[in-house]
Protein backbone atom coordinates (compact mmCIF):
# COMPACT_ATOMS: atom_id res chain seq x y z
CA UNK A 1 0.00 0.00 0.00
CA UNK A 2 1.38 3.26 -0.89
CA UNK A 3 1.60 5.97 1.62
CA UNK A 4 -0.77 8.41 1.25
CA UNK A 5 0.86 10.79 4.28
CA UNK A 6 2.33 13.17 1.87
CA UNK A 7 4.87 15.92 3.86
CA UNK A 8 4.40 18.50 6.71
CA UNK A 9 4.78 21.64 6.92
CA UNK A 10 5.49 23.84 9.90
CA UNK A 11 4.80 27.27 9.11
CA UNK A 12 5.85 30.28 11.64
CA UNK A 13 2.25 31.72 13.17
CA UNK A 14 2.82 34.82 11.16
CA UNK A 15 3.61 32.63 7.84
CA UNK A 16 0.53 30.33 8.61
CA UNK A 17 -1.49 32.21 5.67
CA UNK A 18 0.83 32.59 3.43
CA UNK A 19 2.23 28.94 3.85
CA UNK A 20 -1.31 27.70 3.05
CA UNK A 21 -2.14 30.23 -0.01
CA UNK A 22 1.48 29.06 -1.62
CA UNK A 23 -0.19 25.45 -0.88
CA UNK A 24 -3.01 26.05 -2.77
CA UNK A 25 -1.33 27.49 -5.73
CA UNK A 26 0.55 24.94 -6.00
CA UNK A 27 -2.41 22.26 -6.45
CA UNK A 28 -3.51 21.78 -3.19
CA UNK A 29 -7.09 22.87 -3.98
CA UNK A 30 -8.82 21.50 -1.22
CA UNK A 31 -8.60 21.65 2.57
CA UNK A 32 -9.97 18.46 3.76
CA UNK A 33 -9.40 18.70 7.39
CA UNK A 34 -8.72 21.57 9.82
CA UNK A 35 -8.65 20.83 13.44
CA UNK A 36 -7.07 21.80 16.86
CA UNK A 37 -4.86 20.50 19.53
CA UNK A 38 -3.91 20.73 23.21
CA UNK A 39 -1.05 19.45 24.23
CA UNK A 40 -0.82 20.93 27.50
CA UNK A 41 -0.67 17.64 29.26
CA UNK A 42 1.61 16.26 26.45
CA UNK A 43 4.36 18.87 25.57
CA UNK A 44 7.32 16.41 24.92
CA UNK A 45 6.21 15.65 21.05
CA UNK A 46 8.48 15.28 18.28
CA UNK A 47 8.89 18.25 16.16
CA UNK A 48 11.61 19.47 14.09
CA UNK A 49 14.51 21.45 15.84
CA UNK A 50 13.40 24.74 14.71
CA UNK A 51 9.93 24.58 15.82
CA UNK A 52 8.75 25.83 19.28
CA UNK A 53 6.10 23.55 21.28
CA UNK A 54 2.95 25.65 22.15
CA UNK A 55 0.29 24.73 23.80
CA UNK A 56 -2.51 24.52 20.88
CA UNK A 57 -1.90 23.28 17.39
CA UNK A 58 -4.01 23.52 14.41
CA UNK A 59 -3.47 21.10 11.79
CA UNK A 60 -4.77 21.32 8.10
CA UNK A 61 -5.11 18.44 5.70
CA UNK A 62 -4.77 19.84 2.08
CA UNK A 63 -5.79 17.59 -0.69
CA UNK A 64 -4.27 17.85 -4.28
CA UNK A 65 -7.32 16.29 -6.36
CA UNK A 66 -5.03 16.52 -9.71
CA UNK A 67 -1.80 15.34 -7.93
CA UNK A 68 -3.47 12.59 -5.72
CA UNK A 69 -1.31 13.67 -2.68
CA UNK A 70 -1.80 15.45 0.55
CA UNK A 71 0.10 17.53 2.74
CA UNK A 72 -0.08 18.59 6.26
CA UNK A 73 0.20 21.59 7.84
CA UNK A 74 0.93 21.59 11.79
CA UNK A 75 1.25 25.55 12.84
CA UNK A 76 1.62 26.12 16.91
CA UNK A 77 -0.90 28.67 18.71
CA UNK A 78 0.49 30.25 22.06
CA UNK A 79 -1.69 29.47 24.90
CA UNK A 80 -1.25 33.09 26.16
CA UNK A 81 -2.86 34.54 22.72
CA UNK A 82 -4.56 31.66 20.79
CA UNK A 83 -5.34 33.27 17.73
CA UNK A 84 -5.21 32.67 14.26
CA UNK A 85 -5.58 33.78 10.66
CA UNK A 86 -8.62 32.41 9.08
CA UNK A 87 -8.40 30.51 6.22
CA UNK A 88 -11.69 31.67 5.24
CA UNK A 89 -10.90 33.25 2.08
CA UNK A 90 -8.74 30.28 0.21
CA UNK A 91 -10.85 27.62 1.17
CA UNK A 92 -15.12 28.42 2.19
CA UNK A 93 -15.13 24.84 3.28
CA UNK A 94 -13.12 25.88 6.57
CA UNK A 95 -16.11 27.90 7.53
CA UNK A 96 -17.45 24.80 10.10
CA UNK A 97 -14.15 23.24 10.69
CA UNK A 98 -12.71 26.15 11.93
CA UNK A 99 -15.84 27.12 14.45
CA UNK A 100 -15.61 23.75 15.57
CA UNK A 101 -11.64 24.39 16.71
CA UNK A 102 -13.13 27.99 17.95
CA UNK A 103 -16.07 26.12 19.81
CA UNK A 104 -14.00 22.99 21.21
CA UNK A 105 -10.71 24.70 22.12
CA UNK A 106 -10.90 28.60 21.97
CA UNK A 107 -8.65 29.32 19.22
CA UNK A 108 -9.44 32.63 17.68
CA UNK A 109 -10.16 32.68 13.92
CA UNK A 110 -9.26 36.17 12.50
CA UNK A 111 -10.93 37.30 9.13
CA UNK A 112 -13.47 34.35 9.77
CA UNK A 113 -17.02 35.94 8.90
CA UNK A 114 -19.15 34.21 11.61
CA UNK A 115 -16.75 32.67 14.71
CA UNK A 116 -19.93 31.27 16.80
CA UNK A 117 -20.22 28.08 18.63
CA UNK A 118 -21.18 25.27 16.45
CA UNK A 119 -21.43 22.28 18.57
CA UNK A 120 -22.32 23.83 22.21
CA UNK A 121 -25.06 25.88 23.47
CA UNK A 122 -24.15 29.69 22.72
CA UNK A 123 -24.10 30.33 26.19
CA UNK A 124 -21.80 27.50 26.95
CA UNK A 125 -18.94 28.41 29.18
CA UNK A 126 -15.42 26.86 28.53
CA UNK A 127 -14.44 25.05 25.70
CA UNK A 128 -14.74 21.36 26.42
CA UNK A 129 -11.82 19.73 24.41
CA UNK A 130 -9.28 21.41 26.11
CA UNK A 131 -7.52 19.26 28.36
CA UNK A 132 -8.11 20.89 31.72
CA UNK A 133 -11.76 21.28 30.66
CA UNK A 134 -13.06 18.64 33.11
CA UNK A 135 -14.41 15.70 32.54
CA UNK A 136 -18.08 15.06 33.60
CA UNK A 137 -19.30 12.09 35.57
CA UNK A 138 -23.23 11.09 36.85
CA UNK A 139 -22.91 9.46 40.22
CA UNK A 140 -23.84 6.04 40.03
CA UNK A 141 -26.35 4.82 43.05
CA UNK A 142 -26.86 1.02 42.88
CA UNK A 143 -29.74 -0.23 44.11
CA UNK A 144 -29.77 -1.54 47.96
CA UNK A 145 -26.08 -0.33 48.21
CA UNK A 146 -25.17 0.58 51.49
CA UNK A 147 -25.16 4.53 52.31
CA UNK A 148 -21.50 6.26 52.37
CA UNK A 149 -19.85 5.63 55.58
CA UNK B 1 -34.65 35.84 14.99
CA UNK B 2 -38.24 34.63 16.20
CA UNK B 3 -41.17 36.56 15.21
CA UNK B 4 -42.64 39.11 17.28
CA UNK B 5 -45.60 36.78 18.72
CA UNK B 6 -43.58 34.62 20.57
CA UNK B 7 -43.68 34.85 23.94
CA UNK B 8 -39.73 35.78 25.63
CA UNK B 9 -39.82 33.04 27.51
CA UNK B 10 -40.05 30.90 24.92
CA UNK B 11 -37.42 32.13 22.86
CA UNK B 12 -34.86 32.01 25.99
CA UNK B 13 -35.82 28.44 26.21
CA UNK B 14 -34.78 27.91 22.49
CA UNK B 15 -32.53 30.44 21.19
CA UNK B 16 -29.07 29.52 19.66
CA UNK B 17 -27.90 33.24 20.15
CA UNK B 18 -25.65 33.93 17.62
CA UNK B 19 -25.78 30.81 16.09
CA UNK B 20 -28.73 31.72 14.68
CA UNK B 21 -29.74 33.56 11.05
CA UNK B 22 -30.65 36.93 11.33
CA UNK B 23 -32.41 39.14 9.14
CA UNK B 24 -30.11 41.44 6.49
CA UNK B 25 -29.96 44.63 9.08
CA UNK B 26 -28.42 42.51 11.85
CA UNK B 27 -25.88 40.65 9.64
CA UNK B 28 -22.61 42.13 8.27
CA UNK B 29 -21.75 41.95 4.96
CA UNK B 30 -19.04 39.35 4.78
CA UNK B 31 -21.44 36.98 6.60
CA UNK B 32 -24.09 38.03 3.93
CA UNK B 33 -21.66 37.28 1.29
CA UNK B 34 -20.87 34.33 2.83
CA UNK B 35 -24.82 32.72 2.99
CA UNK B 36 -25.60 33.46 -0.04
CA UNK B 37 -22.42 31.79 -1.38
CA UNK B 38 -21.27 35.06 -3.62
CA UNK B 39 -17.56 33.87 -2.36
CA UNK B 40 -17.86 30.94 -4.04
CA UNK B 41 -18.39 32.70 -7.35
CA UNK B 42 -16.10 34.96 -6.99
CA UNK B 43 -12.35 35.17 -9.33
CA UNK B 44 -9.70 34.51 -6.52
CA UNK B 45 -8.07 37.09 -4.39
CA UNK B 46 -11.39 39.33 -5.21
CA UNK B 47 -13.55 40.68 -2.26
CA UNK B 48 -17.23 40.14 -2.35
CA UNK B 49 -19.09 43.74 -2.74
CA UNK B 50 -22.56 44.86 -2.65
CA UNK B 51 -22.79 44.48 -6.35
CA UNK B 52 -23.25 40.81 -5.16
CA UNK B 53 -25.35 40.77 -2.91
CA UNK B 54 -29.35 41.61 -3.56
CA UNK B 55 -29.12 45.01 -1.23
CA UNK B 56 -32.75 46.49 -2.40
CA UNK B 57 -33.96 43.43 -0.29
CA UNK B 58 -35.10 44.28 3.02
CA UNK B 59 -36.00 42.39 6.25
CA UNK B 60 -39.77 43.58 5.00
CA UNK B 61 -40.03 41.31 2.21
CA UNK B 62 -38.57 38.34 3.34
CA UNK B 63 -39.37 35.92 6.29
CA UNK B 64 -37.41 33.45 8.11
CA UNK B 65 -38.37 30.35 9.23
CA UNK B 66 -37.26 27.42 11.23
CA UNK B 67 -37.05 24.41 9.82
CA UNK B 68 -36.54 21.35 12.74
CA UNK B 69 -34.83 20.54 14.82
CA UNK B 70 -37.75 18.15 15.03
CA UNK B 71 -38.94 17.75 11.46
CA UNK B 72 -39.41 14.36 10.14
CA UNK B 73 -37.96 14.81 7.14
CA UNK B 74 -34.34 16.47 8.38
CA UNK B 75 -32.83 12.81 9.23
CA UNK B 76 -32.24 13.48 12.65
CA UNK B 77 -31.91 16.89 14.35
CA UNK B 78 -30.77 19.37 11.84
CA UNK B 79 -32.32 22.63 12.47
CA UNK B 80 -32.25 25.18 9.37
CA UNK B 81 -33.27 28.19 9.29
CA UNK B 82 -34.06 29.87 5.94
CA UNK B 83 -34.66 33.23 4.54
CA UNK B 84 -37.56 32.80 2.48
CA UNK B 85 -39.26 35.36 -0.42
CA UNK B 86 -42.32 33.76 -0.58
CA UNK B 87 -41.60 30.05 -2.16
CA UNK B 88 -38.16 30.66 -2.58
CA UNK B 89 -35.15 30.19 -0.89
CA UNK B 90 -32.93 33.13 -0.18
CA UNK B 91 -30.44 32.33 2.28
CA UNK B 92 -30.40 28.90 4.63
CA UNK B 93 -27.59 28.56 7.64
CA UNK B 94 -27.77 24.83 9.02
CA UNK B 95 -28.02 25.00 13.25
CA UNK B 96 -26.43 21.85 14.43
CA UNK B 97 -24.89 20.47 17.40
CA UNK B 98 -28.39 19.16 19.24
CA UNK B 99 -26.30 15.33 18.74
CA UNK B 100 -23.31 16.51 20.25
CA UNK B 101 -22.56 14.03 22.97
CA UNK B 102 -18.54 14.57 23.27
CA UNK B 103 -17.58 11.99 21.48
CA UNK B 104 -13.83 12.71 20.77
CA UNK B 105 -13.48 14.07 24.43
CA UNK B 106 -14.73 10.64 25.33
CA UNK B 107 -12.49 9.03 23.53
CA UNK B 108 -9.29 10.23 25.15
CA UNK B 109 -10.88 8.68 27.95
CA UNK B 110 -10.69 5.09 26.38
CA UNK B 111 -8.47 2.68 25.72
CA UNK B 112 -7.61 1.89 21.83
CA UNK B 113 -9.43 -1.50 22.74
CA UNK B 114 -12.58 0.20 23.48
CA UNK B 115 -12.26 2.99 20.95
CA UNK B 116 -13.85 1.54 17.99
CA UNK B 117 -17.03 1.16 20.48
CA UNK B 118 -16.86 4.65 20.78
CA UNK B 119 -16.48 5.76 17.01
CA UNK B 120 -18.75 3.12 15.48
CA UNK B 121 -21.58 5.38 17.15
CA UNK B 122 -20.83 8.16 15.05
CA UNK B 123 -22.29 7.78 11.82
CA UNK B 124 -24.66 5.19 12.88
CA UNK B 125 -25.97 4.09 9.19
CA UNK B 126 -22.29 3.08 8.21
CA UNK B 127 -20.95 2.16 11.91
CA UNK B 128 -17.98 -0.26 10.16
CA UNK B 129 -16.49 2.45 8.40
CA UNK B 130 -15.77 4.50 11.20
CA UNK B 131 -14.52 1.53 13.04
CA UNK B 132 -12.39 0.70 10.13
CA UNK B 133 -11.08 4.23 9.46
CA UNK B 134 -10.40 3.99 13.55
CA UNK B 135 -8.13 0.75 13.13
CA UNK B 136 -6.63 1.67 10.19
CA UNK B 137 -5.46 4.71 12.08
CA UNK B 138 -4.46 2.78 14.63
CA UNK B 139 -2.64 0.15 13.05
CA UNK B 140 -0.86 2.77 10.85
CA UNK B 141 0.83 4.17 14.68
CA UNK B 142 1.55 0.52 15.91
CA UNK B 143 2.77 -0.22 12.29
CA UNK B 144 1.47 -3.89 12.16
CA UNK B 145 0.86 -5.32 9.06
CA UNK B 146 -2.73 -7.19 8.31
CA UNK B 147 -3.30 -10.57 7.01
CA UNK B 148 -4.57 -10.45 3.79
CA UNK B 149 -7.60 -12.33 4.93
CA UNK B 150 -8.35 -9.31 7.64
CA UNK B 151 -7.83 -6.98 4.97
CA UNK B 152 -10.87 -8.64 2.32
CA UNK B 153 -13.14 -9.12 5.04
CA UNK B 154 -12.86 -5.71 5.53
CA UNK B 155 -13.18 -4.96 1.87
CA UNK B 156 -16.72 -7.12 2.34
CA UNK B 157 -18.06 -5.81 5.14
CA UNK B 158 -17.37 -1.79 4.04
CA UNK B 159 -19.21 -2.30 0.53
CA UNK B 160 -22.13 -4.39 2.30
CA UNK B 161 -21.96 -1.23 4.58
CA UNK B 162 -22.16 1.20 1.65
CA UNK B 163 -24.89 -1.10 0.19
CA UNK B 164 -26.75 -1.11 3.41
CA UNK B 165 -26.62 2.82 3.85
CA UNK B 166 -27.30 4.14 0.38
CA UNK B 167 -30.13 1.60 0.04
CA UNK B 168 -31.14 3.55 2.93
CA UNK B 169 -31.00 6.98 1.06
CA UNK B 170 -32.85 5.57 -1.38
CA UNK B 171 -35.39 4.74 1.11
CA UNK B 172 -35.86 8.07 2.74
CA UNK B 173 -35.33 9.93 -0.36
CA UNK B 174 -37.79 8.29 -1.70
CA UNK B 175 -40.04 9.24 1.27
CA UNK B 176 -38.62 12.57 1.22
CA UNK B 177 -40.59 12.62 -2.50
CA UNK B 178 -43.30 11.07 -1.48
CA UNK B 179 -42.69 7.83 -2.74
CA UNK B 180 -43.61 5.19 0.77
CA UNK B 181 -43.47 2.34 -1.80
CA UNK B 182 -39.65 3.13 -2.33
CA UNK B 183 -38.98 3.37 1.58
CA UNK B 184 -40.92 -0.22 1.77
CA UNK B 185 -38.00 -1.68 -0.68
CA UNK B 186 -35.27 0.65 0.52
CA UNK B 187 -35.61 -1.04 4.17
CA UNK B 188 -36.39 -4.50 2.99
CA UNK B 189 -33.43 -4.96 1.05
CA UNK B 190 -31.49 -3.34 3.91
CA UNK B 191 -32.78 -5.43 6.30
CA UNK B 192 -31.17 -8.57 4.03
CA UNK B 193 -27.85 -6.78 4.78
CA UNK B 194 -28.18 -6.50 8.33
CA UNK B 195 -28.96 -9.85 8.77
CA UNK B 196 -25.83 -10.84 7.64
CA UNK B 197 -24.99 -8.33 9.85
CA UNK B 198 -26.07 -9.81 12.77
CA UNK B 199 -25.26 -13.05 11.49
CA UNK B 200 -21.69 -12.27 11.19
CA UNK B 201 -20.93 -9.72 14.16
CA UNK B 202 -23.48 -10.42 16.75
CA UNK B 203 -25.33 -6.85 16.39
CA UNK B 204 -27.36 -4.97 13.66
CA UNK B 205 -25.57 -1.86 14.11
CA UNK B 206 -22.90 -0.55 16.04
CA UNK B 207 -21.28 -3.30 15.42
CA UNK B 208 -17.48 -3.23 16.80
CA UNK B 209 -16.07 -5.65 14.54
CA UNK B 210 -13.56 -4.68 13.20
CA UNK B 211 -10.74 -3.74 15.70
CA UNK B 212 -7.27 -2.75 15.75
CA UNK B 213 -5.32 -5.69 14.43
CA UNK B 214 -8.16 -7.22 12.57
CA UNK B 215 -11.66 -7.87 13.14
CA UNK B 216 -13.26 -9.43 15.96
CA UNK B 217 -14.03 -13.02 14.75
CA UNK B 218 -13.81 -14.80 11.11
CA UNK B 219 -16.64 -14.91 8.80
CA UNK B 220 -19.31 -17.27 9.76
CA UNK B 221 -20.31 -20.87 7.91
CA UNK B 222 -21.91 -20.94 4.61
CA UNK B 223 -21.20 -16.74 4.93
CA UNK B 224 -20.17 -17.02 0.53
CA UNK B 225 -23.85 -17.89 0.10
CA UNK B 226 -25.75 -15.67 2.22
CA UNK B 227 -23.80 -12.85 0.37
CA UNK B 228 -24.58 -14.49 -3.24
CA UNK B 229 -27.91 -14.47 -2.16
CA UNK B 230 -28.05 -11.04 -0.73
CA UNK B 231 -26.05 -10.05 -4.04
CA UNK B 232 -28.39 -11.64 -6.26
CA UNK B 233 -31.39 -10.63 -4.35
CA UNK B 234 -30.85 -6.70 -4.29
CA UNK B 235 -28.81 -6.90 -8.17
CA UNK B 236 -32.32 -7.90 -9.17
CA UNK B 237 -34.44 -5.35 -7.06
CA UNK B 238 -32.45 -2.67 -8.41
CA UNK B 239 -34.33 -3.16 -11.57
CA UNK B 240 -37.63 -2.23 -9.74
CA UNK B 241 -36.43 0.69 -8.44
CA UNK B 242 -35.02 2.19 -12.00
CA UNK B 243 -38.96 1.19 -13.03
CA UNK B 244 -40.42 3.36 -10.02
CA UNK B 245 -38.09 6.22 -9.84
CA UNK B 246 -35.42 6.50 -12.60
CA UNK B 247 -37.90 6.40 -15.62
CA UNK B 248 -40.69 8.29 -13.84
CA UNK B 249 -41.22 11.62 -14.96
CA UNK B 250 -42.49 13.18 -11.74
CA UNK B 251 -39.42 11.82 -10.44
CA UNK B 252 -37.37 13.85 -12.94
CA UNK B 253 -39.58 16.82 -12.87
CA UNK B 254 -38.25 16.88 -9.01
CA UNK B 255 -34.88 15.79 -9.11
CA UNK B 256 -33.34 17.04 -12.37
CA UNK B 257 -31.86 20.86 -12.15
CA UNK B 258 -33.10 21.28 -8.23
CA UNK B 259 -30.26 21.64 -6.02
CA UNK B 260 -27.24 21.73 -8.27
CA UNK B 261 -23.79 22.25 -7.24
CA UNK B 262 -20.65 22.92 -9.68
CA UNK B 263 -17.48 21.15 -9.22
CA UNK B 264 -15.38 24.66 -8.24
CA UNK B 265 -18.00 25.71 -5.31
CA UNK B 266 -17.40 22.09 -4.26
CA UNK B 267 -14.26 21.51 -4.26
CA UNK B 268 -13.83 25.31 -2.47
CA UNK B 269 -16.51 23.86 0.15
CA UNK B 270 -14.30 20.59 0.79
CA UNK B 271 -16.98 19.07 -0.36
CA UNK B 272 -16.75 15.29 -0.97
CA UNK B 273 -18.42 11.88 -1.63
CA UNK B 274 -21.29 11.43 -4.02
CA UNK B 275 -22.22 15.09 -3.74
CA UNK B 276 -18.61 16.14 -5.57
CA UNK B 277 -18.72 12.86 -7.71
CA UNK B 278 -22.09 14.33 -8.82
CA UNK B 279 -20.29 17.50 -10.22
CA UNK B 280 -18.02 15.48 -12.47
CA UNK B 281 -14.92 15.29 -10.40
CA UNK B 282 -14.14 11.43 -10.42
CA UNK B 283 -12.79 11.81 -6.65
CA UNK B 284 -13.34 8.45 -5.03
CA UNK B 285 -10.58 7.60 -2.25
CA UNK B 286 -11.01 3.47 -3.33
CA UNK B 287 -9.35 4.51 -6.61
CA UNK B 288 -7.64 7.87 -6.11
CA UNK B 289 -5.98 6.88 -3.01
CA UNK B 290 -6.56 2.83 -2.52
CA UNK B 291 -6.75 1.50 0.74
CA UNK B 292 -7.52 -1.98 1.97
CA UNK B 293 -7.15 -4.19 -1.36
CA UNK B 294 -9.12 -2.11 -4.00
CA UNK B 295 -5.88 -1.60 -5.93
CA UNK B 296 -6.73 -5.02 -6.79
CA UNK B 297 -10.63 -5.15 -7.23
CA UNK B 298 -12.74 -4.33 -10.61
CA UNK B 299 -14.66 -1.55 -9.85
CA UNK B 300 -15.57 2.05 -11.69
CA UNK B 301 -15.94 5.19 -10.27
CA UNK B 302 -19.44 6.43 -10.87
CA UNK B 303 -19.69 10.42 -11.63
CA UNK B 304 -22.77 12.63 -12.94
CA UNK B 305 -22.67 16.14 -14.78
CA UNK B 306 -25.28 18.56 -13.55
CA UNK B 307 -24.65 18.36 -10.06
CA UNK B 308 -28.13 18.13 -9.37
CA UNK B 309 -30.16 15.81 -7.08
CA UNK B 310 -30.84 13.54 -10.05
CA UNK B 311 -27.22 12.80 -10.18
CA UNK B 312 -26.82 12.35 -6.73
CA UNK B 313 -29.70 9.48 -6.87
CA UNK B 314 -28.37 8.07 -9.88
CA UNK B 315 -24.75 7.60 -8.12
CA UNK B 316 -26.05 6.10 -5.16
CA UNK B 317 -27.96 3.57 -7.19
CA UNK B 318 -25.13 2.85 -9.43
CA UNK B 319 -22.63 2.73 -6.24
CA UNK B 320 -24.95 -0.06 -4.67
CA UNK B 321 -24.64 -1.98 -8.62
CA UNK B 322 -20.60 -1.08 -8.32
CA UNK B 323 -20.18 -1.96 -4.57
CA UNK B 324 -22.33 -5.83 -5.53
CA UNK B 325 -19.59 -6.21 -7.91
CA UNK B 326 -16.62 -5.73 -5.45
CA UNK B 327 -18.71 -7.93 -3.35
CA UNK B 328 -19.01 -10.90 -5.78
CA UNK B 329 -15.04 -10.33 -6.77
CA UNK B 330 -14.28 -10.78 -2.91
CA UNK B 331 -16.51 -13.66 -2.46
CA UNK B 332 -14.44 -15.36 -5.29
CA UNK B 333 -10.93 -14.27 -4.07
CA UNK B 334 -11.54 -14.34 -0.60
CA UNK B 335 -7.93 -15.82 1.06
CA UNK B 336 -7.47 -18.05 3.28
CA UNK B 337 -5.52 -17.24 6.96
CA UNK B 338 -5.87 -15.41 9.94
CA UNK B 339 -8.76 -12.85 10.29
CA UNK B 340 -6.26 -10.70 12.75
CA UNK B 341 -2.55 -10.40 13.77
CA UNK B 342 -1.11 -12.88 16.03
CA UNK B 343 0.74 -10.27 17.72
CA UNK B 344 -0.07 -10.99 21.46
CA UNK B 345 0.70 -7.83 22.21
CA UNK B 346 -2.02 -6.05 20.15
CA UNK B 347 -4.63 -8.69 19.91
CA UNK B 348 -6.30 -11.13 22.52
CA UNK B 349 -5.11 -15.01 22.21
CA UNK B 350 -7.55 -18.26 21.10
CA UNK B 351 -9.39 -18.91 23.79
CA UNK B 352 -8.28 -22.08 23.66
CA UNK B 353 -4.92 -20.81 24.14
CA UNK B 354 -6.15 -19.50 27.78
CA UNK B 355 -6.91 -22.92 29.39
CA UNK B 356 -3.39 -24.01 28.56
CA UNK B 357 -0.85 -20.90 28.65
CA UNK B 358 -0.47 -19.05 31.71
CA UNK B 359 0.85 -16.26 29.51
CA UNK B 360 -1.87 -16.04 27.13
CA UNK B 361 -4.29 -15.41 30.20
CA UNK B 362 -1.79 -12.82 31.21
CA UNK B 363 -2.16 -11.35 27.66
CA UNK B 364 -5.64 -11.28 27.63
CA UNK B 365 -5.91 -10.14 30.73
CA UNK B 366 -3.49 -6.78 29.95
CA UNK B 367 -5.43 -6.32 26.61
CA UNK B 368 -8.79 -5.90 28.54
CA UNK B 369 -8.22 -4.15 31.91
CA UNK B 370 -5.32 -1.97 30.40
CA UNK B 371 -5.33 -2.25 26.95
CA UNK B 372 -2.35 -2.21 23.97
CA UNK B 373 0.54 0.89 24.43
CA UNK B 374 0.65 2.49 21.34
CA UNK B 375 3.87 4.08 19.91
CA UNK B 376 4.21 8.04 20.38
CA UNK B 377 2.86 9.88 17.06
CA UNK B 378 0.13 11.41 14.93
CA UNK B 379 -1.15 10.08 11.95
CA UNK B 380 -4.34 11.18 9.72
CA UNK B 381 -5.85 8.34 7.42
CA UNK B 382 -8.69 8.74 5.00
CA UNK B 383 -11.14 6.07 3.54
CA UNK B 384 -14.52 6.51 1.54
CA UNK B 385 -17.31 6.03 3.28
CA UNK B 386 -20.93 5.86 2.03
CA UNK B 387 -20.92 9.75 2.43
CA UNK B 388 -17.47 11.01 1.73
CA UNK B 389 -14.02 10.63 2.77
CA UNK B 390 -13.84 10.67 6.44
CA UNK B 391 -10.59 10.62 8.26
CA UNK B 392 -9.36 10.19 11.65
CA UNK B 393 -6.90 12.28 12.75
CA UNK B 394 -5.01 10.41 15.91
CA UNK B 395 -1.88 11.09 17.86
CA UNK B 396 -0.77 8.87 20.44
CA UNK B 397 1.14 10.12 23.31
CA UNK B 398 2.74 6.26 24.20
CA UNK B 399 -0.05 5.57 26.55
CA UNK B 400 -2.84 2.49 26.03
CA UNK B 401 -5.46 5.74 25.30
CA UNK B 402 -5.63 8.02 22.56
CA UNK B 403 -4.24 11.54 23.29
CA UNK B 404 -6.74 13.15 20.75
CA UNK B 405 -8.86 11.34 18.26
CA UNK B 406 -10.64 13.54 15.91
CA UNK B 407 -12.65 12.61 13.14
CA UNK B 408 -13.02 14.20 9.83
CA UNK B 409 -16.87 13.22 9.77
CA UNK B 410 -18.13 13.89 6.01
CA UNK B 411 -21.72 15.04 6.50
CA UNK B 412 -20.04 17.65 9.00
CA UNK B 413 -18.46 19.54 5.82
CA UNK B 414 -21.02 18.54 3.45
CA UNK B 415 -23.76 20.53 5.28
CA UNK B 416 -21.72 23.49 4.54
CA UNK B 417 -23.36 22.88 0.55
CA UNK B 418 -26.63 22.98 2.10
CA UNK B 419 -26.66 26.79 1.47
CA UNK B 420 -25.62 26.62 -1.79
CA UNK B 421 -27.69 23.87 -3.12
CA UNK B 422 -30.99 25.22 -1.67
CA UNK B 423 -30.53 28.69 -2.90
CA UNK B 424 -32.94 30.19 -5.63
CA UNK B 425 -34.74 26.87 -5.22
CA UNK B 426 -38.40 26.31 -3.80
CA UNK B 427 -39.51 25.32 0.30
CA UNK B 428 -40.82 22.53 -1.14
CA UNK B 429 -37.37 21.37 -3.02
CA UNK B 430 -35.73 22.10 0.15
CA UNK B 431 -36.45 18.83 1.67
CA UNK B 432 -35.62 17.17 -0.93
CA UNK B 433 -32.61 18.38 -1.72
CA UNK B 434 -31.74 18.07 2.24
CA UNK B 435 -32.00 14.17 1.87
CA UNK B 436 -29.43 14.20 -0.92
CA UNK B 437 -26.66 15.85 0.99
CA UNK B 438 -27.48 12.61 3.08
CA UNK B 439 -26.88 14.09 6.62
CA UNK B 440 -26.35 11.76 9.56
CA UNK B 441 -26.36 13.63 12.69
CA UNK B 442 -24.51 11.25 14.87
CA UNK B 443 -21.66 12.33 12.77
CA UNK B 444 -22.41 15.62 11.80
CA UNK B 445 -22.83 16.52 15.72
CA UNK B 446 -20.53 13.53 17.33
Amino acid sequence: MESTAGEVLFPDRAEYHAAVEDSRSSGFEMCADLCAVDYLTHPGRRLPSEVAPERFEVVVQLLSIAQRTRRKVRVQVPEADPTLDSLWDLFPGVEAMEREAFDMFGIRFTGHPDLTRILMPDDWEGHPLRKDYGLGRVPVQFKDAPGPR
Amino acid sequence: MTDRHTPPEVVAETAEGAQELFDRAHTSPEELGREVGSVLRLPEGDVPGSADIDVERTGDDTMIINMGPQHPSTHGVLRLMMELDGETVLRTKPIIGYLHTGMEKQAEELTYQQGSTNVTRMDYVSPLTNELVFSMATEELLGVELPRRAVWIRMLLAELQRVSSHLLWLATNGMDLASTTMMIFGFREREMVLAFYEKTTGLRMNHNFIRPGGTAADLPDGWEDDVTVICDTIMRRLGSYDELLTGQPIFRERTEGVGAITAEEAIALSVTGPILRSTGVPWDLRRTMPYLAYDQVEFDVIVGTYGDNFDRYAIRLNEVRESIRIIRQVVERMPMGDYRVQDKKVTPPPRARIDESMEALIHHFKIFTEGFKVPEGEVYTAVESPRGEIGCYLISDGSAKPYRLHIRAPSFVNLQSLPVLLRGGLVADAIATTSSVDPIMGEVDR
